[in-house]
């Protein structure tokens, strides 16, 4: 219900415009879109860099999610932290920091700052489950003869195939819907069905085109999103599930290596960039300094858009907590009737990754217009929106760790006397609370982060940190730019500390399992 | 679903439709109006200047800034069955035909129009007010071009002189305002049948395409932010006050240069929405847009020219800001017609 209101009645709406005529049902812009070359050229580009993009950051997020999630070192917290960090950030800014490391806009700019965007949702998605298996199956394989490779190919992989699977729609759907970065650093004429559909609708005012441009992308989101969901459920193992506390401390010079590598990669890939960022925004003209802090506090302080840092923080981590507690309920709630139903909600509720945004807020406009529902302009608008988004991923991180519950270890329980709710607390909650984590994660970081998708929303006086950054970027002058790269250096700092916050805080009592 | 899980689900819808309805009940006041303005990202203005409209005229204004100044006219035309607000500023020259064939505007002949210079006056049904101008035109690096003892380019037509070889950036007229106001520039020196050519020899002089301004001016120019490798792109008269009021610590000469043969006009209006329940107050608002006190202050809020000539200038908009004396410039009517062809036609020049 919720997402039949907040979503697909404006989606509805909006594409009603382009699809009927005075007789009814038009399918005719779908025709013209899929005969025009130049517009199946572009289906074909946004295929080509989504599949690629998330073919690359499962690879390189596997080796990852093992390092944070199955070893133990000093330093772990904050570098899974600082690992989720590019998930926030805009993407005008990353844009900037890949060119101020001096890669030109082509298409290895795509792949890579989509690497560097995602890389958190495989090492989070993945991690999160295989924290919790246990090891004595692979140690029992290893016992028996196998080597570490075999153990992994055999044992691991198919263990962990559900969060992989998870991982993958999840990195695909933001590939196939990426925007900012296609137009930022794609190079000029470069195109996916996301920025045609922008074009479309919101500079040319050409419903026909766009809708027909957003039903194949719809289309192609769904069965994407069927097929995943098939084989995230055809490969759901009964595991042996263990705390997560219980992994070891590095060790051996194979297990430092291996980490070392991870951390090595990590660094370059994300690091960099991130780096460049921050110390950027502290190098001014004669030296370093604290200029563009300070002048975040004062620059075009009389406008009547101003609003100080601390505000926009206030606004931001407000917005964002609304917009987790709102994705925590409605997608684990979901998520729960999906373990046990398998119903289609989860195809369901992650649709709205797959519809452009600008249609979601175009059919917004048209659709909530009259009073007493006028709600265009209401504040609340903004966390709903990131819930929406925001929900898809909190399902995919929750699902493939409920799932993974011997079913039989709750019947175990139920017959040694445990009423259902005691059932809940000892067997799921503890299992679920980090799921709930890693989804609550997500939740937050989306929402801290988001721009692009919300930039169609009307926004009154209560701009978040990301907005506040679009402003600053806008214009010219070293002040500006120092400024936003200030502003986003704190909101980086922001979201290591949200999400470390939350690693820690833990709900019942995971040790004792 | 089990009973209590559809207890959760009602109560979550509920709040929801609560808080949402709730929270557009803004605080009507009694003794004084709210006009909401809806705008683009780039629209400011001083506090203390809408503080003083508010105490004289019993106004209060609220803002709506919608997204860059395309998408936020077109959300306009999609809502005008439903205003968004009451007045709407942002509409610029570039698009200023598609705003008013679609009805969105009521006319409204504001109280100091005459204030305005005539070059502004396009619209003589006053179905929108100018407010404020601004050139778009090609910046230049001056120490760049000091250190390589080269004379900055002067001419649009030497632009494709091979000594400016691989030195330009510009935006794509698909996705940006600068770009498209620069291409509609070289399509009024060299007139509709030999920009084309035009184009092709600037691409086969280097020329470099960004999607938007914020990928040319902080990335690729090399007096920007982010230290590129080419010092001429098309930027805003504006950007050299911009550049020295922004830094730290000010400049005694302006780091870039305008080349005034390249710049292009485009005026800024303001129009009242068509269906506003304040319509009072919205005319308040528009005749206040166009005072002394709301036009000196535009200039260092959002770096564009006010309209009236009588306005004062702020110092760092005389010392380095350059008027164009002949900027190019076309009618709004005959930019809607074939605005999108032209696109289309720089897209294949310059893309394929």
């Amino acid at each position: 219900m919720f997402l039949g209101v907040l979503f697909v009645l404006p989606v509805a709406n909006i594409l009603g415009r382009g699809l009927t005529t005075d007789a009814g049902l038009d399918l005719n812009p779908v025709v013209a879109v899929l005969e025009s070359d130049s517009l199946r050229r572009i289906i074909g580009f946004t295929f080509l860099q989504a599949a690629l993009s998330t073919l690359l950051t499962v690879v390189v997020g596997i080796p990852g999610a093992y390092v944070l999630y199955r070893y133990r070192f000093a330093g772990r917290s904050l570098v899974r932290a600082l690992a989720t960090v590019p998930f926030v950030l805009p993407t005008l800014v990353v844009a900037a920091a890949f060119l101020a490391l001096g890669v030109p806009p082509s298409f290895t700019a795509i792949l890579l700052a989509h690497i560097f965007f995602n890389y958190a949702v495989v090492v989070r998605t993945v991690g999160g489950l295989w924290a919790h298996l246990d090891p004595k199956t692979e140690t029992a394989a290893q016992v028996l003869g196998a080597s570490k490779i075999k153990t992994f190919i055999h044992v691991t992989l198919p263990a962990l195939r559900p969060a992989i699977w998870a991982a993958s729609a999840v990195c695909f759907l933001f590939t196939f819907t990426s925007f900012g970065i296609i137009l930022f650093l794609g190079g000029p004429g470069r195109a996916t069905l996301e920025t045609e559909i922008y074009r479309q609708t919101a500079q040319l005012l050409d419903f026909k085109t766009a809708a027909g441009l957003s039903v194949v992308q719809l289309v192609a989101v769904v069965v994407v999103l069927i097929i995943t969901n098939r084989l995230i459920a055809h490969q759901r193992v009964a595991l042996g599930l263990q705390s997560a506390a219980a992994v070891p401390q590095v060790r051996s010079a194979g297990q430092r290596t291996m980490l070392g590598g991870n951390l090595l990669f990590m660094a370059l890939l994300l690091g960099l960039p991130m780096a460049t960022l921050i110390v950027n925004s502290f190098s001014i003209p004669s030296g370093f300094g604290l200029t563009y802090y300070r002048a975040l506090g004062t620059l075009r302080a009389d406008s009547v858009l101003f609003v100080t840092p601390v505000a926009a923080i206030k606004n931001s981590l407000v917005i964002a907590v609304i917009a987790a507690a709102i994705s925590l309920v409605v997608g684990g709630l979901a998520a729960h009737a999906i373990v046990r139903h398998r119903s289609g909600l989860a195809t369901a509720l992650s649709l709205p990754l797959g519809v452009s945004a600008v249609t979601v807020g175009f059919g917004f406009l048209i659709t909530f217009d009259t009073p007493p529902f006028d709600f265009r302009s209401s504040w609340l608008l903004l966390p709903f929106a990131h819930a929406l988004i925001a929900i898809p991923f909190v399902i995919r991180a929750i699902v493939p760790i409920l799932s993974s519950i011997d079913p039989r270890l709750r019947d175990l329980a139920a017959v040694l006397g445990a009423n259902p709710r005691r059932v809940w607390r000892e067997i799921d909650l503890p299992i679920s609370a980090r799921a709930y984590t890693v989804g609550a994660g997500f939740a937050l970081a989306i929402s801290l982060g988001e721009f692009g998708a919300t930039a169609f929303l009307a926004r009154p006086d209560h701009p978040t940190l990301p907005i506040v950054i679009a402003r600053l970027l806008g214009q010219p002058g070293a002040l500006n730019f120092g400024s936003a790269l200030a502003a986003s250096s704190i909101l980086m700092a922001l979201v290591v500390l949200v999400v470390m916050g939350i690693e820690r805080a833990r709900i019942g009592s995971i040790g004792t399992f | 679903m089990t009973s209590f899980r559809r207890v959760i689900a009602a109560s979550i819808i509920g709040a929801t439709i609560l808080a949402l309805t709730s929270t557009t009940v803004s605080g009507a006041r009694t003794q004084s109006a709210t006009v909401t303005l809806v705008t683009h990202d780039s629209f400011s203005i001083s506090k203390s200047v809408l503080r003083d409209f508010t105490r004289e005229s019993e106004v209060l204004v609220k803002l709506l800034p919608l997204g860059d100044a395309g998408v936020a006219l077109n959300q306009a035309i999609l809502t005008k069955d439903q205003p968004l607000g009451d007045v709407l500023y942002g509409v610029d020259t570039t698009f200023l035909s598609r705003g008013i064939d679609a009805e969105i505007f009521e006319p409204y002949r504001a109280a100091n129009i005459d204030l305005v210079s005539k070059e502004f006056k396009v619209d003589k049904r006053f179905r929108v007010t100018p407010i404020d101008y601004g050139d778009v035109c090609i910046n230049y690096d001056k120490d760049w071009f000091d250190q390589k003892q080269l004379s900055p380019p002067k001419t649009l037509t030497d632009l494709t002189r091979s000594r400016y070889r691989n030195l330009l950036v510009v935006e794509n007229p698909a996705t940006s305002s600068p770009g498209l106001a620069f291409l509609l520039a070289t399509i009024t020196r060299f007139g509709a049948t030999d920009w084309i050519e035009y184009w092709r020899a600037l691409r086969a002089n280097g020329v470099e395409v960004t999607a938007g301004w914020e990928m040319a001016y902080n990335g690729s120019f090399s007096a920007g932010e982010g230290g590129g490798e080419r010092p001429l792109v098309v930027s805003y008269a504006s950007s050299p006050a911009a550049a020295v009021y922004y830094s730290d610590p000010q400049p005694s000469t302006a780091p870039i240069g305008t080349m005034l043969d390249s710049c292009f006009r485009q005026t800024e209006f303001a129009g009242i929405l068509r269906g506003t329940d304040n319509r009072k107050a919205a005319e308040k608002l528009i005749d206040f847009m166009l005072t002394r006190k709301f036009q000196e202050d535009i200039p260092l809020q959002m770096f564009v020219f006010p309209v009236t000539p009588d306005a004062q200038l702020p110092a760092v908009f005389k010392k380095f800001a350059e008027v164009a004396p002949n900027p190019a410039s076309m009618s709004p009517s005959r930019i809607n017609r074939h605005r999108e062809q032209w696109i289309a036609d720089w897209t294949e020049a310059v893309l394929r």
